[in-house]
């Protein structure tokens, strides 16, 4: 629970710091009058979205961080026996990548204004994103079919449970992904700011999918687990 | 932030919506049954939460009824029984109070009172209630379900909730788990939008100092649910692996009725670990919504000015943080190192400093207030009661030499009923009778509600002080029958504690009746009867329309706490209101 706990932490004091800059000393009690802006300085022109987006992330990072929070906790047994990680997961990683940068350069097109490069981008980006997900269901049949099944190891069943929620969250936002395709080449009469925003927030989800599945990945290559030893000698996780 | 001007700057909101920005319902579904307008949605979420908190207080009427007189219900054998409190404790903690005070309050006052229009995603919001409601209906089938819901305790220890022996661990268990994982789902929903419309759908004006602090309230603990449910959702899900998949991330080699079974290595404490870090947080944020409602409450009905407003907020958000590193203190008897037991009494009772700076700017507003014995007031003060001696009982049991000896006693039981059941409950009644007007339009029957009110006060007294003095004689919770007792006073307390418990049952059907009643009959209230600053009381419809406002939006000039303000002209000035010109 100390990585839950740290991850938590981070989170705590960028709020603190953002909290301190919301004039959390004034005295309310004393202003009257029409107090400047009601949103906070240089935060203005965030778009909802966006912001709900920011939250709905860190949502997401708490829960995978208590799913690692878990697998560092359950790893010392001594029933753990780990299993040989599929060559696969690095197509399926530098896939993930190639999709992070279609959709990138979807944004940079956005803001261009070359539609032709939003649309190259989000379809290379999508395409790239199934082939990921494909490239996952792949790795599941080979590991199943060499008889690391889920039930036979709590580390199988780690394994299966990280990879199948990553999975889930990439499909997610591929739904939000076709809705925005879907804006893109439903007809010619769309402003392009709106267009940019919504291709915006799928490029910032897509990065973190990415940062997530190369922590996930990295943990279940097995180089997280000095670190995890580490942790676990300083503060004696139970 | 300090500077005052009577102009705008640049990047404020514009004061009027275009039309397109609202969506508008064109059928009488989509005004009532499937509408994307928050207070529709509050309204949805506090009846259905409150229809299934009825079945919960019926449940706890039959809890009280076997340990009073054991055999008189004779459907109530021991899987029953075990059935009967988990089902009991499950739906008041999440699906009553977090949904009434998130879903409810938190739909229909976060817009109002910061002065949008609606929710900053309406069509997400909607559909946050309908999985809140298919949450309910799977909790609900899992009573009709082959061999009925699950017995494991609301806290769902494996490895006993999925084996055998536990009464529900074919079905119930599966669709309990269910029902969570949707609940969690649904609550993301509504929680996203809570946060970004406080951040983002503040009109002109409404600095984050100048919310009420109900929103402060609110808002925290919606964060605060938003970091703590997903530790649930895990538990959850990795719980239906091990049930359904065989996996065994908390089931240790273990045997059942004489066969071993395939789990091996799991480790049942870090599922008390998970569900813990979201178990605790659960308390705040139950009580923070309730205590920020009941400041306004003791404000408003006392006419006088929040006293230390900037402290009160200060100690939400410092409840909020320091909830999360005091979960263990649930786990004292877990065979846990007792270093951390060391560490997790020391943060538990840190989080008293905080807690009681409130309860001292409570009482300090009252001090030579204006004081309305108003059935808001009176719930108000009750509450405040109600906490500090929950509260107290919770600095008993923090302390690890203390909690162990009273462990699964019916102590444990009377403390958390104290501070998290009856305490949240009487805002959740005084917060309900305060907007009633606005809600409805129509005033709510007085002497029905004086009547409900010391009802329910000095009975939930009578139950639950006497049930500390039953747990101190080392009765246990949790046991179906107490058998040949020796200890006869406990005998007599409990008879008395379930007559209570009737009694007190029975008064909510005088709310219920009055809230019908008053609804068609009752006087009409007009746009702010209470004469409160905050912006609800100030909106052009009562009830507000959708929209909320007129074709603009309120701009806010001042706190939501000017009362009695010396030299005005009323004992309240409301937040819209325009400071007077210079020199006047």
């Amino acid at each position: 629970m100390t990585i839950i706990v740290l991850f938590l932490a981070v989170v705590s004091s960028i709020a603190a710091w953002w909290l301190w800059h919301q004039g959390l000393t004034s005295k309310p009690w004393l202003e009257e009058g029409v107090i400047g802006d009601a949103r906070a300085p240089g935060m203005s022109t965030t778009s909802p979205s966006k912001v709900g987006l920011g939250v709905f992330l860190v949502v997401a990072s708490t829960l995978f961080m208590l799913l690692i929070s878990a697998y560092a906790m359950r790893m010392p047994a001594r029933d753990w026996l780990p299993l040989p990680i599929p060559k696969m997961l690095w197509l399926t990683t530098g896939l993930l990548v190639l999709s992070s940068i279609a959709l990138q350069s979807a944004l940079m097109a956005a803001r261009r204004g070359s539609l032709a490069g939003v649309r190259g981008g989000l379809v290379a980006g999508g395409v790239s994103a199934l082939a990921f997900l494909f490239g996952q269901l792949v790795a599941w049949r080979q590991l199943s079919t060499e008889g690391f099944l889920l039930a036979a190891n709590v580390a199988n069943a780690f394994f299966y449970l990280m990879t199948a929620l990553h999975g889930l969250h990439v499909s997610g936002g591929l739904v939000a992904l076709g809705r925005t395709g879907a804006k893109v080449w439903s007809d010619d009469q769309f402003e392009l700011p709106e267009i940019t925003a919504s291709v915006e927030l799928c490029a910032i989800y897509w990065h973190f999918l990415l940062f997530v599945w190369l922590i996930l990945f990295a943990l279940l290559m097995g180089w997280g687990s000095d670190f995890l030893e580490i942790c676990r000698q300083v503060f004696a996780d139970p | 932030m300090a500077d005052v001007a009577h102009g705008a700057y640049e990047g404020v909101r514009p004061a009027e919506v275009p039309d397109v920005e609202l969506y508008h319902p064109k059928s009488w579904w989509t005004t009532y049954v499937f509408s994307q307008d928050a207070k529709v949605i509050a309204i949805q979420y506090a009846l259905t939460a409150m229809s299934i908190g009825l079945v919960a207080l019926v449940l706890s009427w039959l809890i009280r009824i076997q340990l009073a007189f054991p055999g008189v219900l004779p459907f109530i054998d021991a899987h029953a029984y075990y059935q009967i409190i988990t089902m009991h404790g499950m739906i008041m903690v999440i699906y009553l109070l977090t949904a009434l005070f998130l879903g409810g309050f938190g739909n229909y006052l976060i817009p109002l009172m910061l002065g949008a229009r609606d929710m900053v995603f309406p069509y997400v919001n909607m559909l946050s209630y309908w999985i809140y409601l298919l949450a309910v209906l799977v909790l609900v089938a899992s009573f009709f379900a082959p061999g009925g819901p699950t017995g494991a305790g609301w806290t769902l220890y494996p490895p006993q909730a999925i084996l055998e022996g536990t009464p529900g661990q074919e079905w119930g268990i599966i669709l309990m788990l269910s029902s969570l994982a949707l609940f969690i789902i649904g609550f993301t929903m509504g929680g996203l939008n809570y946060v970004v419309t406080v951040l983002q759908g503040r009109t002109r004006g409404m600095t984050l100092m100048r919310m009420p602090l109900s929103v402060w309230g609110i808002f925290t603990a919606t964060v605060m649910a938003l970091l703590a449910f997903p530790a649930l959702f895990v538990g959850v899900v990795m719980m239906m692996f091990d049930k359904l998949l065989g996996t065994s991330f908390f089931m240790p080699s273990i045997a059942q009725m004489g066969q071993h079974l395939s789990y091996g290595g799991g480790s049942p404490i870090l599922f008390q670990h998970l569900f813990w870090f979201f178990g605790h947080p659960e308390v705040y944020i139950v009580a923070l919504p309730a205590f920020g409602i009941v400041s306004d409450l003791i404000s408003t009905h006392a006419r006088r000015n929040i006293f230390g407003y900037r402290m009160m907020v200060w100690a939400i958000v410092a409840i909020g943080a320091l909830s999360f590193v005091v979960w263990a203190h649930h786990m004292y008897v877990s065979g846990m190192n007792p270093y951390f037991g060391f560490f997790f009494a020391t943060s538990t009772l840190i989080i008293a400093i905080p807690t009681a700076i409130k309860v001292y700017n409570w009482v300090l507003t009252l001090w030579r207030g204006n004081i309305h014995f108003t059935v808001p007031l009176l719930f108000a003060v009750a509450f405040i009661v109600t906490f500090v001696n929950g509260g107290i009982t919770g600095l008993f049991l923090g302390n690890v030499v203390v909690d162990v000896p009273l462990s699964d006693t019916m102590f444990v039981v009377a403390h958390f009923h104290m501070v998290m059941g009856v305490a949240p409950i009487m805002v959740v009644f005084g917060a309900i009778y305060h907007w009633y007007p606005k809600i409805t339009g129509r005033m709510y029957n007085e002497t029905l509600a004086q009547i409900h009110f010391w009802i329910t006060f000095l009975g939930a007294y009578a139950i639950f002080f006497p049930m500390h003095y039953v747990g101190l004689m080392g009765v246990p919770r949790r046991y179906y029958e107490l058998g040949e007792s020796h200890l006869s006073s406990s005998v007599t307390l409990n008879h008395y504690i379930t007559i209570a418990a009737l009694i007190v049952g029975a008064a909510q059907m005088v709310f219920i009746f009055n809230m019908v009643w008053s609804l068609f009959k009752g006087k009409e209230a007009g746009g702010n009867p209470w004469r409160a600053t905050t912006l609800e009381w100030q909106t052009p419809h009562t009830p507000p329309r959708h929209g909320n406002w007129g074709k603009e939006l309120p701009v806010v000039y001042r706190w939501a706490y000017d009362y009695s303000v010396p030299g005005a002209a009323e004992d309240f000035i409301p937040q819209n209101q325009p400071p007077a010109p210079q020199g006047a």
